[in-house]
């Protein structure tokens, strides 16, 4: 039953105010122009950042996860206006090429990527797991994941990148 | 999103009131429910209030025996606690099953019991500690507890221009034991089929507390009253177990759907009453 008043569908007229907010990603400011009723998905995707993957678009899939404030969310899930102010980082975001994320060295060295449309999901996720758990156990890497779906390879290899990719970033911390 | 709204962020609960008294206002927190059926077109607001910068609901305090949460505590917040782990392992235990990660990190617990569904997983185990709500308006506030909260299906005492600003409950002792299973299809990112937690004070060799409350095999999350009346003020044996989960059973109202049959459920609220107060009665013992 919904819990608010079920207008006929044409009175659903909230006027649409387009804003010109500013979103923090990457790094980097980016203007979007965007109604209110844009999710930050939506948003990302208009503003070219596209490894953010559409996928079920109700907080099953975990293909938009991208990190906000360093805690990983689904975009789907996250209106546009909300995350004005906050530090978003996508799977892109969290290295480059020339210095890659030891997570987006790990999926990429052990294969832990098929069609890849699960993988930015995977990767943030995975981030958003070893900033809490840097040692983790295979049961927190499966409760980490537990919002991640990959209909390609199975999990394997991307527990086996994950676990690589933890005790490089534990020997980082050392080393600092 | 095909559906259109205003929406705004208010800095302080005043200005929330006042937004939320406009028509076809609807309260927005994390969003893991009402976006999905904004979406699906089950929801149409006109005016979503985000409470993201609403600090005042967010916080988890004890004072003394007393446990307050803020209703914007996220699932994530629960169990990373230690506050939660000592009070609330049942809670905890639910909150580890939710749904997955992302969801765990925005969804709220004052979210999960408005949003009323029977298979709120964090809703047994409030039952089971005797939890109480805290509902503030630009009127003021009331606490109600949690089991007169619910009226029906997805129904509830909550006026649209109120929100669940705490949820508190009295720190259990020692001599006490809190369980929550839930039986689903699987660990992760699933439905509740049967959701059970139990309660159980003892004292010199007697149960002097019992609650049974059973999740997704009823219209609301439901006390199993006549179950924890046959454990209550008696030593625990398993004949007197098995007739509280054949009661439980018997009070369990489910449904046949795509999850499971109705006799299954029943099925399962029997076998999950039976197996928990064993456990905690054992470790009490």
């Amino acid at each position: 039953m919904p819990k608010t008043k079920v207008l006929a569908k044409g009175k659903a007229t909230a006027a649409a105010r387009d804003r010109s907010i500013a979103l923090r990603v990457n790094g980097r400011i980016v203007e979007v122009r965007t109604p209110p009723h844009r999710t930050l998905l939506e948003a990302l995707r208009d503003a070219g950042f596209v490894e953010v993957k559409r996928g079920c678009e109700k907080g099953d899939c975990g293909a938009c996860a991208v990190l906000v404030d360093g805690i990983a969310v689904d975009a789907c899930l996250t209106m546009a206006w909300t995350a004005e102010g906050r530090e978003i980082v996508t799977a892109a975001g969290l290295g480059s090429r020339e210095a890659m994320h030891p997570l987006q060295r790990a999926f990429v060295e052990r294969g832990a990527i098929q069609c890849g449309y699960c993988t930015p999901g995977l990767i943030v996720a995975a981030q958003s797991l070893l900033a809490k758990t840097p040692d983790p156990s295979e049961d927190d890497i499966r409760h980490g994941l537990s919002g991640n779906l990959c209909r390609c390879t199975g999990y394997a290899k991307v527990f086996e990148a994950i676990r690589d990719a933890a005790s490089e970033m534990r020997g980082a911390r050392r080393r600092r | 999103m095909h559906a259109t709204f205003d929406l705004d962020r208010p800095a302080n609960l005043a200005a929330a009131f006042a937004l939320l008294k406009s028509e076809g206002a609807a309260a927005l927190a994390g969003g893991t429910n009402l976006i999905v059926d904004m979406r699906a077109g089950r929801e149409r607001p006109q005016r979503v209030v985000s409470l993201d910068r609403l600090e005042a609901l967010r916080g988890i305090r004890q004072t003394g025996g007393q446990v307050s949460i803020g209703g914007r505590t996220t699932v994530t917040d629960l169990l990373l606690s230690p506050v939660i782990a000592k009070t609330a392992p049942a809670l905890v235990e639910s909150a580890r099953l939710f749904a997955g990660q992302m969801v765990r990190n925005t969804a709220t617990v004052a979210g999960n019991i408005a949003c009323g569904s029977p298979a709120a997983d964090l809703v047994p185990p409030l039952f089971a500690l005797d939890a109480k709500l805290t509902l503030v308006s630009a009127r003021g506030r009331r606490t109600r507890p949690i089991d007169s909260f619910f009226t029906g299906y997805k129904t509830d005492i909550r006026r649209p221009t109120e929100l669940i600003s705490r949820i508190s409950w009295k720190a259990p002792t020692s001599r006490s034991c809190a369980l929550f299973y839930k039986l689903a299809r699987r660990k992760g990112d699933a439905i509740t089929v049967v959701g059970v937690a139990v309660a159980l004070d003892v004292d010199r060799g007697l149960c002097t507390r019992a609650r049974v409350a059973l999740g997704a095999v009823a219209p609301t999350v439901i006390h199993a009253r006549e179950a924890e009346a046959i454990l209550e003020g008696r030593p625990l044996t398993p004949e007197l177990i098995d007739s509280a989960a054949e009661s439980a059973s018997a009070a369990a109202r489910p449904i046949d759907d795509i999850r499971a049959s109705a006799a299954y459920r029943r099925h399962g609220v029997r076998v999950l009453v039976r197996r928990l107060v064993t456990q905690a009665w054992e470790r009490l013992a």
